[in-house]
């Protein structure tokens, strides 16, 4: 990848950003509560740890890692919530925790836990008072609403109150909120968290469709794996804070999930099944489930290899699952949290 | 100008109308309000007749009563409930997505939500104690106009100016609950401001060596200074002081604020990783 053609356009850069949270510690039972009470010891915690990456115009991002990795954190500092300990970023030329009001005018932003709905409030008087909040032209919302509305099918929730919608029915309308003011970028922080199947098929497809159409930059973190493989073409996987990979979902699924199922029903119980070049994953009765990789010993090879030596029912091949491959990565790279 | 206010106007207007929704929580206070007027007029009639001379007569100590259970919603004893409940439920980090600068949005929220639980207040509270009372023929016990009309106007005034001390004092309180992230560090409010605005005791009845550091803290302004201006026991220098002092404690909790606010924001983590 052309490394130095993209930082010279990029919309966001970021370069060693490190954040580190200062957390109050006590010793524990009475003693230590009592000692709490006069002085206050505390314990520093990196949750982002010299992470440098650079973003163009139009990308569509996946951040994942695993709980605490430092995904949120990255969030909130790209969309000036947070200011980092140490390190530089900006976006669109603006250091967001530094350029505020300016910055956050220009980004939409959906967390999947919190909402920034008013809770009593029709949806139509919530997207009225973003309207002012934003300073939206009349008519250019006007327009905005319509289509976003219709796109996302939200007609017949407009005179509700958010306190009545449903996760699925309030998530859409969370997405129309960050985009009244038609921002150049998306921050979507778990937005599928929670959702039905359908609900998440619907989101996937408007997000894919904002960002072709308006070329839109969208920064995305999920757990969902099918969140990634659907709609990111680019992946940063991060760990203990650290970056561990920028790569291409297609070459982070050729990498890392380069590895094939190879699933056997025997004819009979066997002590002695080999591995044949393989990896036995698992064992369940007559099913032995083998894992290889198709670069070193292709499927058929192995398929032939197996069946010459046992009496064989069935033979499927299967791609392992994304989730799994994740968490064996995030296992190999120390990037759960302890 | 309109584009660089629009945003403060808009959310004082949602925040007021939603507020208004609030009726039944409304009528709940002003029955308490009533109750509670009634009691402390019966202590004040008991104090003023052992004693022997005030600088406030029982007529005036009455309609202070009276005025003090109808402006009661003026008073900042809690922080916000909806930043209170954005701090504990993570939503805060909002706060600081939308393009407005923050301390200024959260005193115009204040504002609309002293404003409109008073103005739910207020009407009645004049109805039952200034009407009804001397229809009912309790004169003595009602609540009184404005002796003159300079002191109605100056009234006006001062009122406005404790509803946007309170409000600079409200935001004090959503930033304690913030930084500390429990709405239980607001829990000091009461313990300062009910004795130090007056709504316990007038602060005119406290000793007379006193008096100068009770006018010139901060929380006289909320209730005992437009009171006194109201039934025009401060008049002229007297009341200039007064709203003089308002305007002071003002400026210095809005400045104070917004250093604070800066402070609290860029070390507040906003929960979740």
């Amino acid at each position: 990848m052309a490394f130095g053609a993209r930082a010279q356009m990029a919309q966001i850069r970021v370069e060693n950003l490190s954040k580190t949270y200062r957390i109050a510690a006590r010793d524990p039972g009475l003693a230590g509560a009592v000692r709490g009470l006069f002085r206050r010891r505390y314990r520093d915690v990196a949750a982002l740890n010299n992470v440098s990456f650079a973003l163009e115009r139009g990308e569509l991002l996946g951040l994942i890692g695993p709980n605490g990795a430092g995904k949120s954190t990255t969030i909130k500092i790209l969309s000036g919530i947070l200011r980092p300990s140490s390190g530089h970023c900006d976006v669109d030329g603006l250091i967001p925790w530094e350029q505020r009001i300016a910055h956050v005018a220009r980004i939409g932003v959906v967390f999947g836990q919190r909402t920034q709905l008013w809770w009593d409030l029709p949806i139509t008087e919530s997207f009225d008072l973003l309207r002012d909040i934003y300073r939206v032209d009349a008519a250019r919302f006007a327009s905005t609403r319509e289509r976003l509305v219709e796109m996302l099918k939200i007609a017949p929730l407009l005179d509700t109150p958010l306190r009545q919608l449903s996760l699925g029915q309030r998530m859409r309308c969370e997405i129309t909120a960050a985009l009244l003011h038609t921002p150049t970028i998306l921050f979507l922080d778990e937005p599928t968290i929670g959702l039905d199947a359908v609900s998440k098929l619907a989101l996937r497809e408007f997000v894919k469709e904002l960002n072709r159409t308006d070329g839109v930059t969208v920064i995305l973190t999920t757990h969902d794996m099918h969140d990634i493989e659907a709609l990111a073409r680019r992946v940063l996987i991060i760990g203990n804070g650290r970056l561990l990979r920028d790569s291409s979902f297609e070459s982070m699924r050729s990498e890392i999930l380069g590895e094939r199922r190879l699933i056997v029903d025997f004819a009979s119980d066997n002590d002695d099944i080999a591995s044949h070049g393989a990896t036995i994953r698992a064992r369940d009765g007559r099913t032995v489930e083998y894992a290889f990789d198709p670069a070193r010993i292709a499927a058929h090879t192995l398929i032939a290899s197996i069946a010459a030596a046992h009496d064989v029912i069935d033979i499927r091949v299967e791609d392992p699952k994304i989730e799994e491959v994740i968490a064996r990565f995030y296992a190999l790279h120390g990037a759960v949290e302890s | 100008m309109t584009a660089a206010i629009l945003p403060y106007l808009a959310i004082l207007r949602a925040r007021f109308i939603l507020m208004l929704q609030y009726r039944a929580a409304a009528f709940a206070g002003f029955a308490t309000q009533c109750w509670w007027g009634v009691i402390k007029i019966m202590v004040m009639a008991a104090f003023y007749a052992g004693a022997a001379h005030q600088p406030i007569n029982l007529a005036q100590a009455i309609t202070y009563t009276w005025l003090g259970q109808a402006f009661l919603a003026l008073l900042p004893w809690q922080a916000d409930a909806e930043i209170s409940e954005a701090v504990e439920s993570g939503n805060i980090a909002y706060e600081r997505l939308r393009p407005v600068d923050t301390h200024l949005l959260w005193l115009v929220r204040a504002a609309a939500m002293r404003a409109a639980n008073t103005s739910l207040r207020l009407v009645p509270m004049f109805i039952v104690a200034a009407v009804l009372l001397p229809l009912a023929g309790l004169a003595e016990w009602s609540w009184r106009l404005p002796p003159n009309l300079a002191a109605g106007a100056l009234f006006a005034v001062s009122i406005t100016l404790a509803a946007l001390l309170s409000s600079g004092f409200t935001v004090l309180l959503n930033i304690a609950v913030t930084a500390l992230k429990t709405r239980r560090a607001a829990n000091i409010a009461p313990v300062l401001v009910t004795p130090l605005s007056g709504m316990i005791v007038p602060l005119v009845l406290m000793p007379a060596w006193s008096q100068p550091l009770l006018f010139w803290q901060p929380f006289a302004g909320l209730v005992d200074i437009p009171y006194r201006i109201y039934f025009a026991n401060l008049t002229g220098v007297g009341a200039l002081a007064g709203l003089a002092a308002q305007a002071l404690w003002i400026v210095l909790f809005i400045l104070i604020g917004r250093a604070w606010m800066n402070r609290v924001m860029a070390r507040v983590d906003m929960q979740g990783g």
